[in-house]
C-alpha cells in the first residue's frame, strides 16, 4: 500500500507540472496578448527567477507561459519589459523576424534592428519563424521593479509587434538571451523551465 | 566470524553488549545521513554567501555537495562501517557490530557474504522497479507525437532518471546478489576476501539510489545518463545529485572489483584449479577487471565537472580554454567497459545454467574463457565509437571501426559454446533454462545491430537515434536482465530456501519474452526512419509504431509485476521449501545444505573435479569434505 | 541419428532459410532501406546498410536455425534423468569458427573504410556524411558551397561565408552542388542531423566539425537535433529545402537583403565563436 502511494505520488508529481493555459481575448480578428518580462518574480517558489507574466481575459496578471490564441488570425503582442539587458549571444537575433511589416515598435518608435548588447530577452516562436528582441531597461534607471506584478509606473520599455497564426497546432516559444542570473552560461534555471522563460502557444 | 581480526590468540569480543535498536544499523545510518546533510548544507551556505554569484540566487551547489558528502559520512557512521577504520586509527582493536538473526540481519552492515547477497537483491530490486516506472512514464509521453504529457523539463529528468538508475543499479545486478552470494561457495571458500569492504560496497548502493531519486526535489537534471557538459555545467542543483551518486556507484564498483579479484585469486580451495573454475566465476573475474579499471576515469570526470560547476574551473568549457571533448572521452573510456560490465555477467550465468539443464559438459570451456578475456581486453580499445560523428580526428574512425567490429569475434565464441553445449543434449525446459535460451536470441539481435552501429557510414544516420536505444536495450535488458531472471529462478532455492512457483514463472517468461521483443524490435525501424533519442516529439508518420511500442512496454511492465507477485507469493505466502539440490547440478554451491551454514563448509574442502562433468560415469564427485573442525583463531 | 547427420540436416535447413531470407532482404527490404537516395551520402549509407543486411541475415538465421534445431530435437526423454554425451570441445570447429568470424569482421571493416575515404563529391559515394572534425579524411575537388551551421539552444542558424557572411534562420541548398557543412555551437553540445541528406555532425562549442554531402533531388529534408541539449531538445527540429540552382540563387539574394540589418552586428566569420557572456549569466 505504501508502495502504491509512493508510485501515485511520483506519477502525479510529474504530471501536474505544467502551468495553466491562459486564453487570450480577440476583437475584430486581432487577438491582443499583453505580457510583462520581469527581472525577479518576487514570490515563491523562485523569488529571484526572471519570468514572463501574461494578462488574462479579465485583465489580471497571471503567472503562466501557455497561451491560447485562435488560428488564422493576427496576434498583436504588447511586451512591458522591466528587466535590464544581458546581451544576445548570437547578434543575428537582434533583428525582428516573422512579424508583420518587419518592424517592432519600441516605446512608440519603429525599429528594424536592436543592438545585440541592449537585448534583455527575445520572444521567439521557432516553428512560426517569429523572433523579436526585447530591449533592456538601463541599469541606472530609477524606480526598477523587483516584485511582480510590475506596474506601469516602474521603469520599463514597451515593445509591440504583430504576427499571423496559421492552422491549429501547438508551438513552443522561448527566450534566446542568456538571462538566467547565477547559472553558468546564463541558460539554467528559469531559461529551461516552462512557466518562466519558456512556454507554449496553443493555436486552436 | 569474529575470528577475522588480527591473528591474536583469542577472538575479539563479539558485540558491545548494546542490542536492539541502539546498535549500529540502518536506522542510525539514516539518522546520520540527515544530520550530516544538514551540517554540510549549513557549512556550504556559510561559504557560499561570500561568493558574488551565489549570493542572490536561491540555490548553492557547494552547500548541496557538502551536504551529500557529510551525509554519506554520517550514514556510514550510523551503520557502523566506520568503526573499524576509526578504532584502528587510534590503535585499538575494533569492536564488531553484534550480528543479528532473523530479518534484522538485513538492516545492518553484515559481514556474511550470503546476507550481503540477499541485501543486494532487495536493494537493487527496489531501484530497478523505480527505473522501470520511469520507463513507463517515458512511453506514456511518447504516445502522442506533438502534444506533451509532462512539462518538457520534467520529461528530461524522467529520461535521465531512467537511464541513470538502470545503469547505476543494474551494473551490479548479477555481481551483487549472485556474485557475492555464490562466488565463495563455488570456489570452496568460507568468505569473501574483505568482508567489511563488502559491507561498505553494498551500503553505498542504496544511498546513491536515494540521492539519485531525490534529485527530482532539486529540479532534476537535463543531461540524461551521459552527463555531457556544457549542459551539465548549466544545470540546476539536481545535476550535483547525479554527479555525486554516480561517483559513489563508481567507488562501490572499484571496491567490489578488488574484493572479487582477491577472493578468486587467493581463496580457492585446494584442487580448484583455473581449469575447474566454474564459468560464472570466470565471468565475475573478468567483470571485476573492467570494474576496477573503468570507474576511476568516471570519478575523475565527475570530480572535474563538480569543480567546473562550483569553483569556476574550465575543464570542459571551451571558451575558457577547456573542451567538452575531454568529458566525452573520459566518460566513454569508462562507459564502454561499463557496458561490458553489463554483458559479461550475463554470459557467465547463461553458460553456467546451460550445462545443468542440458546435462552435458560445457562445450569449449577454454574457448568461452578466452572469449570473456578477449572481450575484457578489447573493451578498452573501442570507446571512440560513441564519438564517431562528434568531430574526432577523421583518421581515428577506421581504426575504431576495426576494433569495434573485432570485439564481436570473442562475443561470438559465447554463441558457439552455447549452441554446441545444447547439441545432442538432453534439454529440460525449466524456467531458468527458458530465460537462458531467450538470452541467446535477444543478445543475437542486439549483437547484430551492434555491427550496424560499428560501421561508420551506417552509424552516421543511426547514432543518437532510437536504433541505438533498441540495440542497447536488446543487449542490456534482453541480455543482462533476462540472465538475471534466469539466475534468480535458478538460485533462489539456495538463497532463500523456497522455490518460485513454476507456472507463474512460465507465465512471466512468455509474457516477458514476447512483449520485450514486441517493444524493442520496432524501435530499430523507428530509429532508422529518423527519430532521435531523448525527444518527446517525433514525425507524425511514426505514431503508429510508437504507440505499438508504448502498449507493448506497458504489457512488459505488467510481466514484471507477474514476477514481483511470484516472488512475494513464493517467499512470503506459500513458502514451498526447496530441496538442497533441486536441479541436480554438480557445482559446489548445490552440494551444500539449504540454508547454507554460516561458515559455508563445515570442514576443509578438497576439489576433485570440475562442475561440468555430466554424462561421464567415470567422473569423480566434485568435492571432498573433510571432517568438521571447531573454528579456531586465524581461520 | 549420429552427429554428422544432425549437422548436415541442420546445415541444409540453414542454407535454405538463409537463401530465402536474403532474397526477401534483397528484393523487398532493400528498395526501402533508409535513409534513401536524396543525396549521395544518403545513397552511400543505404548501400552499406543493404550490404550489412545481406551479410548479417544468414548469420542470424544460422544461429537461430541451429539453436531451434537443438531445442526441438535434443530434449530430455520422459523417465529418469538422463545425461548427454560428455563432449567437451572440437578443435577444428573452434578454430574454424574463430577464422570465419574474424574474416567476416575484417572484410566489413575494410568495406567501411573504403566508404569513408572516398572523395566527398564522387557520384559513387562520399565521406559518409558524418562529422569528421576540422580535418576531414578527404576533401572535394571543386568549389563546395560552405555552410556554417551554428547550433544554439534551441535553434540552428546558418551562415554563408561565401555570400557576405549572411546568417539565416532557415536552410536552403542548391541541388547538385557539393556542400561543406561546418558545424559548431555557441553554448552546449548539439548535433545537426539532416536525415534525408544523410548528414550528422555534432555541434561542439569551440570546435569545427566538417561534413560533406551533395543533394541530388529538389525537395524537403528533415533537420533534427540529435544530442540532448536541454529543455527543448525534443522540439529542436526544422525543415530544410533543396532548391533548383536558380531558385537557390534567388533565395540567397533575398536573404542577404532581408537580413542586412543584423549582418551589420554579426562578428566576422570564423570557424568557431566564443561569444560573451560566457560566465555566470545576467
Amino acid at each position: 500500500m505504501v508502495v502504491t502511494a509512493l508510485v501515485v505520488w511520483y506519477v502525479v508529481g510529474y504530471a501536474i507540472s505544467l502551468p495553466p493555459t491562459v486564453p487570450q481575448a480577440s476583437a475584430a480578428g486581432i487577438t491582443n496578448i499583453t505580457v510583462q518580462t520581469v527581472a525577479s518574480y518576487g514570490h515563491q517558489p523562485h523569488p529571484d527567477w526572471v519570468s514572463y507574466l501574461v494578462k488574462n481575459e479579465q485583465g489580471q496578471w497571471v503567472h503562466s507561459t501557455i497561451w491560447k490564441v485562435p488560428a488564422n488570425s493576427i496576434v498583436r503582442v504588447t511586451v512591458l519589459q522591466y528587466d535590464g539587458d544581458s546581451g544576445l549571444r548570437n547578434p543575428f537575433l537582434g533583428q525582428p523576424r516573422g512579424i508583420i511589416g518587419g518592424t517592432m515598435t519600441v516605446n512608440g518608435k519603429p525599429h528594424h534592428v536592436l543592438d545585440p548588447d541592449d537585448a534583455s530577452h527575445t520572444f521567439t516562436i521557432p516553428d512560426l519563424g517569429v523572433s523579436v528582441p526585447l530591449e533592456g531597461v538601463a541599469d541606472d534607471a530609477p524606480n526598477q521593479c523587483a516584485v511582480t506584478p510590475c506596474t506601469l509606473a516602474q521603469a520599463h520599455n514597451t515593445i509591440v509587434f504583430q504576427f499571423r497564426t496559421g492552422k491549429p497546432g501547438l508551438h513552443r516559444w522561448q527566450c534566446f538571451v542568456p538571462c538566467a542570473a547565477g547559472w553558468l552560461y546564463g541558460f539554467g534555471g528559469p531559461m529551461q523551465t516552462v512557466g518562466w522563460m519558456d512556454g507554449f502557444l496553443k493555436v486552436v | 566470524m569474529s575470528a577475522m581480526e588480527t591473528p591474536a590468540t583469542a577472538p575479539a569480543p563479539a558485540g558491545t553488549g548494546r542490542s536492539g535498536l541502539l546498535t549500529f544499523n540502518l536506522l542510525w545510518g539514516l539518522a546520520g545521513l540527515v544530520v550530516g546533510y544538514a551540517v554540510g548544507l549549513w557549512i556550504g551556505h556559510r561559504m557560499g554567501s561570500r561568493f558574488d554569484w551565489t549570493a542572490d540566487i536561491d540555490y548553492n551547489d557547494i552547500a548541496v555537495l557538502l551536504g551529500y558528502s557529510l551525509g554519506t559520512l554520517g550514514y556510514l557512521g550510523g551503520l557502523g562501517i566506520l568503526n573499524h577504520p576509526i578504532a584502528r586509527l587510534f590503535g585499538r582493536s575494533a569492536r564488531d557490530v553484534a550480528p543479528r538473526t532473523g530479518w534484522g540481519r538485513y538492516a545492518q552492515a553484515s559481514t556474511d557474504h550470503k546476507v550481503i547477497g540477499n541485501q543486494y537483491l532487495i536493494g537493487i530490486g527496489v531501484f530497478f522497479f523505480i527505473g522501470g516506472l520511469n520507463a513507463m512514464l517515458i512511453r506514456t509521453e511518447l504516445l502522442h507525437p506533438t502534444t506533451p504529457t509532462f512539462s518538457p523539463g520534467q520529461y528530461l529528468t524522467i529520461v535521465g532518471l531512467h537511464g541513470s538508475m538502470m545503469i547505476m543499479m543494474v551494473s551490479s545486478i548479477i555481481l551483487g546478489p549472485f556474485g557475492h552470494y555464490f562466488v565463495p561457495l563455488m570456489i570452496g571458500s568460507k568468505r569473501m576476501a574483505f568482508p567489511r569492504l563488502e559491507a561498505l560496497s553494498f551500503w553505498i548502493l542504496p544511498l546513491s539510489g536515494l540521492i539519485l531519486t531525490t534529485t527530482i526535489a532539486y529540479g532534476g537534471f537535463p543531461t540524461g545518463w551521459t552527463g555531457y557538459p556544457t549542459l551539465a555545467s548549466q544545470a540546476d542543483i539536481g545535476m550535483d545529485g547525479y554527479l555525486f551518486s554516480f561517483a559513489l556507484v563508481g567507488l562501490g564498483m572499484i571496491l567490489n572489483a578488488l574484493n572479487m579479484l582477491v577472493t578468486v585469486f587467493n581463496h580457492r580451495a585446494p584442487g580448484m584449479t583455473w581449469a575447474r573454475l566454474p564459468i560464472f566465476v570466470w565471468s565475475m573475474l573478468t567483470t571485476s577487471v573492467l570494474m576496477l579499471l573503468g570507474p576511476p576515469m568516471l570519478l575523475a570526470a565527475a570530480f572535474m565537472e563538480v569543480l567546473d560547476r562550483t569553483s569556476g574551473t574550465a575543464f570542459f568549457s571551451s571558451s575558457t580554454g577547456g573542451s567538452p571533448f575531454l568529458w566525452e572521452n573520459l566518460f566513454w573510456f569508462f562507459g564502454h567497459p561499463e557496458v561490458y560490465i553489463l554483458a559479461l555477467p550475463g554470459f557467465g550465468i547463461v553458460l553456467e545454467i546451460l550445462p545443468v539443464f542440458a546435462r552435458k559438459p560445457l562445450w569449449g570451456y577454454r574457448l568461452a574463457v578466452s572469449g570473456m578475456l578477449g572481450v575484457t581486453l578489447l573493451s578498452f580499445m573501442v570507446w571512440q565509437h560513441h564519438l564517431f560523428v562528434s568531430g574526432i580526428n577523421s583518421s581515428l574512425r577506421p581504426f575504431y571501426m576495426l576494433t569495434t567490429e573485432l570485439i564481436s569475434v570473442p562475443t561470438g565464441f559465447i554463441f558457439l559454446v552455447g549452441i554446441a553445449t545444447l547439441w545432442r543434449a538432453r534439454i529440460r525446459y525449466t524456467v531458468p533454462m527458458l530465460f537462458a535460451l531467450a538470452f541467446f536470441v535477444n543478445f543475437l539481435i542486439g549483437g547484430l545491430s551492434g555491427v550496424y552501429l560499428s560501421d561508420v557510414p551506417s552509424d552516421v544516420t543511426l547514432h543518437g537515434s532510437f536504433f541505438v536505444m533498441a540495440h542497447f536495450h536488446y543487449t542490456i535488458m534482453g541480455g543482462l536482465v533476462f540472465a538475471f531472471f534466469a539466475g534468480i529462478y535458478y538460485w533462489l532455492p539456495k538463497m532463500a530456501g523456497v522455490e518460485l512457483n513454476e507456472t507463474l514463472g512460465k507465465i512471466h517468461f512468455w509474457t516477458a519474452f514476447i512483449f520485450f521483443n514486441s517493444t524493442f524490435l520496432p524501435l530499430f525501424a523507428v530509429g532508422m526512419m529518423g527519430m532521435p533519442r531523448r525527444t518527446a516529439t517525433y514525425a507524425p508518420h511514426l505514431q503508429f509504431l510508437n504507440d505499438w511500442v508504448s502498449i507493448s512496454a506497458f504489457l512488459l511492465g505488467g510481466s514484471m509485476l507477474v514476477f514481483l507477485g511470484n516472488f512475494v507469493w513464493s517467499l512470503v505466502v506459500s513458502r514451498v521449501p526447496a530441496p538442497a539440490n533441486p536441479w541436480m547440478a554438480r557445482s559446489l554451491e548445490w552440494q551444500l545444505p539449504t540454508p547454507v551454514p554460516v561458515g559455508n563448509f563445515d570442514g576443509p574442502v578438497r576439489i576433485l573435479a570440475g562442475p561440468y562433468e555430466y554424462g561421464d560415469p567415470a567422473a569423480p564427485p566434485v568435492m571432498e569434505l573433510g571432517p568438521a573442525v571447531v573454528p579456531s583463531a586465524g581461520d | 541419428m549420429d552427429d554428422r547427420a544432425h549437422l548436415i540436416r541442420a546445415g541444409a535447413i540453414w542454407i535454405a532459410l538463409a537463401i530465402v531470407a536474403d532474397l526477401i532482404v534483397g528484393f523487398l527490404v532493400a528498395p526501402h532501406m533508409p535513409p534513401g537516395n536524396f543525396s549521395n551520402t544518403a545513397s552511400d549509407q543505404t548501400h552499406i546498410n543493404n550490404v550489412l543486411a545481406l551479410i548479417m541475415t544468414p548469420i542470424g538465421v544460422g544461429v537461430i536455425t541451429f539453436l531451434v534445431y537443438a531445442l526441438v530435437r535434443f530434449r530430455q526423454p520422459p523417465g529418469p534423468l538422463q545425461d548427454g554425451p560428455p563432449v567437451r570441445g572440437h578443435r577444428r570447429l573452434q578454430a574454424g569458427w574463430v577464422g570465419v568470424t574474424a574474416s567476416i569482421v575484417i572484410v566489413l571493416a575494410i568495406l567501411g573504410t573504403i566508404e569513408l575515404v572516398k572523395a566527398p563529391d564522387s557520384s559513387a559515394g562520399a565521406g559518409a556524411g558524418g562529422g569528421q572534425g576540422p580535418s576531414p579524411i578527404s576533401r572535394p575537388s571543386g568549389n563546395p558551397l560552405v555552410v556554417q551551421v551554428i547550433a544554439q539552444q534551441w535553434q540552428f542558424t546558418y551562415r554563408f561565408p561565401q555570400y557576405g557572411g549572411v546568417e539565416t534562420f532557415a536552410l536552403a541548398l542548391p541541388v547538385g552542388r557539393t556542400v561543406e557543412f561546418n558545424v559548431t555551437s555557441i553554448d552546449v553540445i548539439h548535433s545537426f542531423w539532416a536525415y534525408q541528406l544523410g548528414v550528422k555532425a555534432d555541434a561542439v562549442p569551440g570546435a569545427d566539425n566538417i561534413a560533406y554531402t551533395t543533394p541530388r533531388k529538389v525537395g524537403l529534408f528533415q533537420i533534427r537535433c540529435a544530442e540532448l541539449c536541454g529543455l527543448w531538445h525534443g522540439w529542436m527540429a526544422a525543415k530544410g529545402h533543396v532548391l533548383s540552382r536558380a531558385g537557390w540563387a534567388h533565395w540567397i539574394a533575398h536573404e542577404r537583403i532581408a537580413n542586412a540589418p543584423s549582418t551589420h552586428y554579426l562578428p566576422p566569420y570564423a570557424k568557431v565563436y566564443y561569444p560573451a557572456p560566457l560566465e555566470r549569466g545576467g
